[in-house]
């Protein structure tokens, strides 16, 4: 991984490719590396649509290596949806196709002058670009059948759907998972629309033959990964929660602790939550014939995932996350898990974030297009954004633009960006995520739901702003860090209990590569990915003003808790003093 | 005094050969810490406890119609 490959997909005479040394974005990976780069290269004041803006691939500095669960991808640019900056993650296996390939970074550059749409090709003989209009408009999954009958069956595919060739805000970039089906998505923030801006469909990578990165110290290293290994395997939520449930386990906790937002950020209790809970969705996936457990890429040893199949036993989606299950079910009042899953495929194949997409719907059922509940409807709105009917091209673009489309006042956003499945006045540590992130609204950015409602990392009551900020802070800080390694986010919550975890973590990248980084260092690393991206941001015309949550969350108490958001301005303020 | 009657819900692994919900009487001043002993269930194996959708810890003494949920270690996101 010591060469950058920049496309520029505008060049005269049709794109052109540049194999580049990595030089000065040298040792960063994943999250640091796409967030040097925009902050470096891209002029903050860009339209995200246009030439000027860059859309960055980075594997993590792990990636591709033995390392168990670190085969996840940062996405990163300026993104349309927010006007920030942005690092999308996705699992699934390109990541650490592109680390074999030994690129640190794909860089798309520049825009086609033309209506082309490009499938860019790794294989044996190199990087080949072609222009293919037969794609126009297919959506992933018959896309990826198409990519398999041209380049063979062991491939690892980035692409977009429709709604990325139509540069909606809630474009997601899909990825292929270990049985290649485009089910993983670097979602949030609109980098689909941006992929869409320069004309790329696809970028397709071969998997034959490719070798696994080595360490520089063997020994060391596969001591350290063996550690690691066990102390995921040990901790109850990394070895136990996450593989039999999945991410979904959180409907019956969230509801429980009244910080489930339901319909539209109404309430926080929903009564249709047993349907759809973690619980009777991994029931209803055994009974069956799908799969409860299971990875999202090679490697992945906490396997949160699963396949989620029919009556009949028919593959209908991969298992829906919690936030997808919320979107989708408890904001819309939808309590169908049958319907979820529709609209999860549905999202994977139209190529939409489901959590923007879902948190959309239910805007859309606040402003009276369709009532809550009304799971046809659901279904016939997201139809309608895969096609791209005027109305579909309004939700296409968000819960913003659709908010003000249809004079809604509640609309959960920060900086543009849909709100996930958290109320930030029942769970306030993750109210000044929301508020503070370099993201927009984004509940990865800063997991405090972590302190405040599963006791992991210690307890933090979740109702008061007392000790809020400082939870916040150091979370985004190990959240950035964690970000750069290509380490799923999950391993978290075993690194925040167990210190022996997180040593053989920074044993692992010091035996990978030959560095003695301590402790601090990961934290040094986390905050210079922070201050990068800040400051962009204040470039692009962020200020402490934009930190802030919509009004109605400190002026319309919550039911059942009765609270509003009580953080004050000044503290979230403080969130980047460190 | 009789007893209370307190609403008892359990969820994931905990419900594995026990219960999803049950209306369970109590002697009066009942803590959590007692009737996770008298469901049988290792205490170990419960890290959250929500009571009324408050945490709780294992000394809060259980109210007639409180609802006590219990939860093994979970996680997400
Ligand atoms: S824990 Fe889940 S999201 Fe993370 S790498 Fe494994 S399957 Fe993917």
């Amino acid at each position: 991984m010591d060469k950058i490959l920049r496309i520029d997909m505008g060049a005269a005479g049709g794109p052109s490719m540049k194999e580049e040394p990595v030089g000065a974005y040298a040792g960063l990976g994943g999250r640091a590396m796409t967030s040097a780069i925009v902050s470096k290269e891209v002029p903050p004041l860009c339209h995200p649509l246009g030439a000027e803006n860059k859309l960055v691939f980075a594997p993590g500095l792990l990636s591709g290596s033995a390392a168990v669960i670190s085969g996840r991808l940062s996405v990163g640019c300026k993104s349309p949806l927010t006007g920030t900056i942005k690092e999308a993650n996705s699992g699934g296996q390109a990541a650490i196709a592109i680390s074999r390939y030994g690129y640190a970074a794909i860089v798309l550059e520049g825009k086609p002058a033309t209506n082309d749409l490009y499938v860019i090709h790794f294989g044996k003989d190199g990087v080949k670009i072609k222009s293919d209009k037969s794609l126009k408009m297919l959506p992933n999954y018959d896309l990826v059948d198409k990519m398999k009958a041209a380049y063979g069956e062991k491939i690892a595919c980035i692409s977009i759907g429709p709604a990325g060739e139509m540069r909606m805000g809630a474009a997601s970039i899909a990825v292929t998972d270990m049985e290649t089906r485009p089910s993983r998505h670097a979602g949030r923030g609109g980098v689909g629309a941006v992929m869409g801006s320069k004309g790329v469909k696809a970028i397709v990578l071969d998997m034959t033959d490719l070798k696994m990165r080595q360490p520089k110290d063997v020994e060391k290293f596969r001591e350290a990964n063996k550690k690691f290994t066990e102390g995921l395997k040990s901790h109850p939520v990394t070895g136990q929660a996450l593989p039999a449930y999945g991410t979904n386990v959180l409907t019956n906790i969230l509801n429980e602790a009244g910080g489930y937002p339901t319909k539209n950020f109404s309430g926080g209790v929903f009564d249709g939550s047993a349907k759809i809970s973690g619980e009777t969705i991994a029931d209803l996936e055994t009974k069956r014939g799908g799969l409860a457990t299971h990875g999202c890429h090679t490697g992945c040893v906490i396997q949160c995932s699963g396949t989620y199949v029919d009556k009949n036993g028919k593959f209908v989606s991969k298992q829906p996350e919690y936030e997808t299950v919320w979107a989708h079910g408890g904001h819309c009042g939808i309590s169908d898990p049958d319907v979820i899953a529709k609209l999860d495929f549905m999202d994977d194949n139209y190529g939409l974030d489901t959590i923007e997409m879902g948190v959309t719907i239910g805007v859309a059922m606040e402003a009276g297009i369709i009532k809550f509940g009304d799971a046809e409807g659901a279904i016939r709105l997201v139809d309608e954004v895969g096609k791209g009917t005027p109305l579909g091209r309004i939700l296409g673009s968000g819960a913003e633009v659709t908010g003000k489309a249809f004079g809604v006042e509640r609309v959960p956003v920060v900086k543009g960006q849909a709100m996930p499945a958290y109320d930030p006045r029942a769970v306030q540590g993750i109210g000044v995520t929301y508020a503070t992130s370099t993201m927009g609204a984004d509940h990865t950015a800063g997991y405090a739901v972590a302190t405040n409602i599963l006791k992991v990392g210690g307890f933090v009551d979740p109702l008061k702003p007392d000790g809020q900020i400082e939870l916040s802070r150091n979370l985004q800080i190990a959240t950035a860090a964690v970000d750069s390694t290509g380490m799923c986010l999950f391993i978290a919550f075993a690194v925040l209990d167990q210190p022996e975890t997180f040593q053989a973590l920074i044993d692992m990248l010091n035996a990978f590569y030959g560095l003695s980084l301590t402790a601090d260092d990961v934290a040094a690393l986390g905050k210079q990915v922070l201050s990068m991206e800040r400051d962009f941001n204040a470039r692009a015309g962020f200020t402490a003003k934009h930190d802030r949550l919509p009004r109605y969350f400190l002026n319309e108490k919550l039911a059942p808790h009765n609270v509003i958001f009580d953080v004050k301005d000044s503290d979230l303020d403080q969130v980047f003093n460190w | 005094m009789g007893p209370i009657s307190v609403k008892v819900k359990l969820f994931a692994s905990l419900r594995t050969g026990r219960f999803e919900e049950r209306d369970m009487e109590l002697a009066p001043g009942t803590s959590v810490r007692a009737l996770v002993h008298a469901l049988g269930i290792p205490g170990q194996e419960v890290t959250l406890i929500l009571v009324n959708r408050r945490h709780r810890d294992w000394d809060h003494v259980l109210a007639h119609g409180e609802t006590c949920a219990l939860f093994p270690p979970v996680g997400g996101g």
